[in-house]
């Protein structure tokens, strides 16, 4: 019997290790085929360059057109989220009375589960036409639209996390607040955000993360060109884009070309990592704080 | 301090608060507007989607394999597709991750592997989809040579979604309560008797519920699927786990590349059915919770 | 009771075990998204026709194609150009034979965007010189491609480097196959390419024949003048007449697909082919290529009934202003 248990541990255990497993395995993985792109590329090219034709018959490595189209889409989507989704969770924590809280939440919840496909869809085929007739030298393919579209997307998971940073406030200090004859808006403004900060960061740092990493959007309509600008208006390229299209021809294993994509992945993995790991710091010191 | 002084003070007073509660009610207003709008961007993108895609909807669109001709084209292959693919995602994910759960929670609490394979998991869960296609690409498709099958594309997809079971299924197993486990330590049962008979029935709705909103992840998933190369041509249903394979989002994504605004059509209605399965999924979540939660409490 | 602990073992076996892949009869198709409209329409009809069939069409473009036909992945490559001698080299390596058959005519549009109102024509010289290796990063707006067009930016929308198109298109107007500019949207997809020229202003792209005459009314095709005299004078618009005719030069060529010898072996795919060669010359037309004489499909039916190995285009790559009569005379000699 006792042996039997211990099988039982072990087995559920091994279950466990398979997520470590898959870290090592993105690690690995990463590590190892981009090992190998910089025995053929110099990383001071890949990191400063300004060009990237990696394909083309005079390649250039040089990655920052890519990084700086991800900038780009994920500035516009940053500037769309972020004050709507932190004026809709001011609203949402300080001002709605529950059972508009217990509605407007879950629909926000499901409609940022709508696959990414489908948003790409709405960026490419309904964003950009409307804004065509206002801005008439946005091209068809543009880092606007996606941007503005991602923006939408990640809204409600700004909201979402802010909201809870700012429910979690202790209602004491809100007291505090009115007794001191504060209105609601100088209680949300002066107290809660304050309050909640480190939560709202580190809200706004996972979504970020989740702008840099979003494929599919860019992938349908930002364009497959990788330029160093940040003119919203022209085709561009992101580092999530570059992969998908390379990885719609063949990728041969061990081609430098199949190299390029593990490389930029790599990047892309540093960059979000990073941040999730900067948005866990913040919220767990924020946690102690009201423990 | 004479008495004109005061009253001027107090009138000011009087002017300061009519301010700050207009302004409090410009606030609110805005906030109010701010909310509003972003429900109506959400439900804009459901409208367009819903304005092109509906006059698509049919038996006939749902039943059919694809077609160059965008009004005879069906989705069936894709539907078949991810069906399959879930299924077989499920049948990965689901035992892996609930045993990982089971393991940190009920064994492993204390020891430093088990603190190390939790952080673990809470970052892997914000890791970008992509980066699991690469990882799908290098180890399904090349190192075990599984190809761009049902099986590679189903592996992937389900570690990409086995955080989010783990996660879900220690949420479950942390609401039964503390007295029932030792209810059932003190009759004599071991460690796994304990968790079989007792601990997993009684979280089995709620862990239900978190494997449902894991696969109603993965089966909107695109990028991964496109990195370990699903078909862009596939008039057949797939019969097994080697069967090379589309799913929506690729059928989707495939449409809405092509120029023509008849297939702009048919890639908005093939949106609508994939809305209408995660909505269901969803739904079933849901009412799974609600009904989980207020047997607990009667 | 072990139950769970077992299914959990379970999957962990199904994801590392198994064994390879089982042997199926169906035809896996890669390569060309030039020539995907056809194989795509035969796969089709077949299908319809042979409902047990599996038939699957990928779009890796040209080179990615044959990649995975001399890997022994595919049946059938489609190509848009000839195959190259580096990839008879790796087919020869990997003992994979195969016979080539022309199937249709294409010529490849230049196009802008219809409210595009300077472009009336272009010459192979302008096109070079847009799309040469040097022009990158500093031919970027129209202005400098002929003067009088407006000072604006200039959006280059044009296959991949995986594609047969862009090998062809550098080769007939660089001058060397695979030579480019590399800053311009590229995709494998001419579909893409198609979506990205009708809908900016400041586009100038080229795909496919077939994807223009699909798209014609959303796109602008460009006359091309190729400064010569003897094959039809001034700019020549693209046409299914002056490709067939052989005046629009010189961005007319063959369109082919190549069969693996041991998949040939499959009565399955001899139907596919004959199905092909009977049927393809409606469907050619019907996707908006140009179809071969009925007189030359008999011979390209021979061809592939004789099992003719290798390429007739010699050292491989990229010719241009072939004729296919001049192509199978070449291989039977």
């Amino acid at each position: 019997m006792r042996r039997h248990e211990r099988l039982i541990e072990f087995a559920l255990f091994l279950c466990g290790l398979v997520s470590v497993g898959t870290t090592v395995g993105i690690v690995v993985v990463l590590t190892a085929e981009t090992a190998a792109f910089f025995r053929e590329v110099p990383v001071v090219e890949f990191l400063t360059g300004t060009q990237w034709t990696p394909l083309f018959a005079n390649p250039r490595f040089g990655v920052w057109p890519l990084v700086l189209g991800t900038l780009l889409v994920s500035g516009i989507a940053m500037a769309v989220a972020l004050p709507f989704g932190l004026m809709s969770a001011i609203y949402l924590s300080e001002y709605a009375s529950p059972p508009v809280r217990r509605v407007v939440k879950p629909v926000l919840e499901v409609l940022a589960g709508v696959p990414t496909v489908v948003y790409g869809y709405f960026a490419l085929l309904f964003v950009t036409p409307i804004l065509q007739p206002v801005i008439p030298s946005l091209a068809g393919f543009n880092a606007l639209s996606p941007g503005i579209v991602m923006g939408i997307m990640i809204l409600p998971l700004v909201s979402s996390l802010s909201e809870d940073a700012m429910r979690s406030v202790p209602d004491g200090l809100r007291e505090g607040a009115y007794a001191l004859g504060a209105t609601r808006m100088q209680t949300a403004l002066t107290v809660v955000v304050p309050a909640a900060f480190s939560g709202i960061t580190a809200a706004s740092i996972l979504a970020v993360s989740r702008a840099i990493g979003e494929t599919m959007i860019v992938a349908i309509a930002a364009g497959q060109q990788p330029r160093a600008t940040l003119d919203p208006r022209v085709p561009i390229e992101t580092m999530t884009a570059y992969i998908v299209q390379v990885s719609l021809g063949d990728t041969p294993a061990g081609t430098l070309e199949y190299r390029t994509i593990f490389a930029v992945g790599s990047l892309l993995f540093l960059g979000t990592f990073g941040l999730n790991l900067a948005s866990t710091w913040i919220r767990e010191r924020f946690r102690e704080v009201y423990r | 301090m004479t008495a004109g002084t005061t009253a001027a003070d107090s009138a000011a007073t009087d002017r300061g608060n009519v301010r700050r509660r207009v302004l409090d009610r410009l606030f609110q207003l805005v906030g109010l507007i701010v909310l509003a709008a972003a429900l109506l961007a959400l439900g804009t993108l459901l409208y367009s989607v819903l304005r092109d895609g509906m006059g698509r909807l049919s038996w006939d669109f749902l039943t059919s394999y694809t077609s160059r001709h965008a009004s005879e084209a069906g989705i069936l292959p894709a539907l078949a597709g991810s069906v399959f693919i879930v299924v077989l995602t499920a049948a990965m994910a689901v035992p892996l991750g609930v045993g990982a759960a089971i393991y940190l929670e009920e064994y492993g609490t204390q020891s430093r592997m088990a603190r190390l394979i939790e952080l673990n998991i809470a970052n892997l869960a914000a890791v970008p989809s992509i980066i699991y296609g690469l990882l799908g690409l290098a180890v399904f498709v090349r190192a075990l040579a599984f190809g761009g099958s049902i099986l590679a594309g189903a592996a992937t997809l389900a570690l990409l979604v086995l955080p989010v079971v783990i996660l879900s299924t220690r949420e479950a197993l942390r609401t039964v309560p503390l007295s029932l486990r030792e209810a059932s330590y003190a009759l004599g049962a071991t460690r796994w008797q304990t968790i079989r008979h007792q601990v997993l029935p009684v979280a089995a709705p709620g862990i239900l519920t978190g494997v449902i909103l894991a696969l109603s992840r993965a089966i909107g998933e695109t990028a991964p699927v496109i990195t370990i190369g699903a078909l862009t041509y596939v008039p057949f249903l797939p019969d097994s786990v080697w069967s090379p394979f589309t799913v929506l989002p690729i059928q989707i994504f495939n449409w809405v590349s092509r120029p023509q605004p008849e297939f702009a059509r048919n890639a908005a209605a093939a949106s609508l059915v994939l809305l209408a399965l995660l909505l269901s999924m969803n739904a079933a979540a849901i009412w799974l919770r609600d009904r989980y939660q207020t047997r607990r409490r009667s | 009771m072990m139950s769970r602990v077992l299914s959990c073992a379970g999957a962990l076996a199904l994801a590392v075990s198994c064994g390879s892949p089982p042997d199926t009869t169906s035809i896996r198709i890669d390569g060309s998204s030039t020539v995907y409209p056809i194989t795509e329409a035969v796969a089709e009809e077949f299908q319809g026709a042979h409902p047990g069939a599996r038939v699957t069409v990928r779009v890796s473009g040209t080179g990615g194609g044959f990649s995975r036909f001399c890997r022994g992945e595919t049946d059938i490559s489609n190509a848009s150009r000839p195959i190259k001698t580096s990839e008879i080299e790796a087919c020869r390596s990997a003992g994979i034979t195969f016979t080539e058959l022309p199937i249709a005519y294409d010529g490849l549009v230049v196009a802008v965007h219809p409210d595009n109102t300077w472009v009336d024509h272009l010459t192979v010289e302008e096109l070079r010189r847009i799309w040469a290796p040097d022009a990158q990063g500093r031919i970027t707006r129209w202005s400098q491609v002929r003067a009088g067009w407006p000072d604006r930016e200039m959006h280059l929308f044009g296959p991949g480097v995986d594609s047969g198109t862009y090998d062809y298109f550098t080769e007939a107007i660089v001058g060397r196959e695979g030579a480019s500019r590399g800053d311009f949207t590229s995709s494998e997809d001419d579909n893409v390419l198609v979506q990205g020229v009708a809908t900016d202003e400041l586009a100038l792209g080229f795909f496919g024949i077939a994807y223009y005459t699909q798209n014609a009314s959303r796109l602008k095709a460009v006359p091309i003048d190729d400064g010569r005299d003897d094959n039809g004078a001034g700019p020549i618009a693209p046409g299914l007449e002056t490709t067939k005719n052989g005046t629009y030069q010189p961005l007319s060529r063959p369109l082919l697909i190549y069969v693996s010898h041991r998949s040939a072996e499959h009565p399955g795919l001899q139907a596919f082919i004959d199905f092909l060669l009977t049927r393809g010359p409606s469907l050619i037309q019907e996707v908006g290529y140009v179809p071969l004489e009925d007189e030359t499909y008999r011979l390209v039916k021979a061809h592939f009934d004789r099992r003719v190995p290798g390429t007739a285009f010699g050292n491989g790559g990229s010719q241009v202003g072939v004729t296919i009569d001049e192509l199978l005379a070449r291989a039977r000699d």
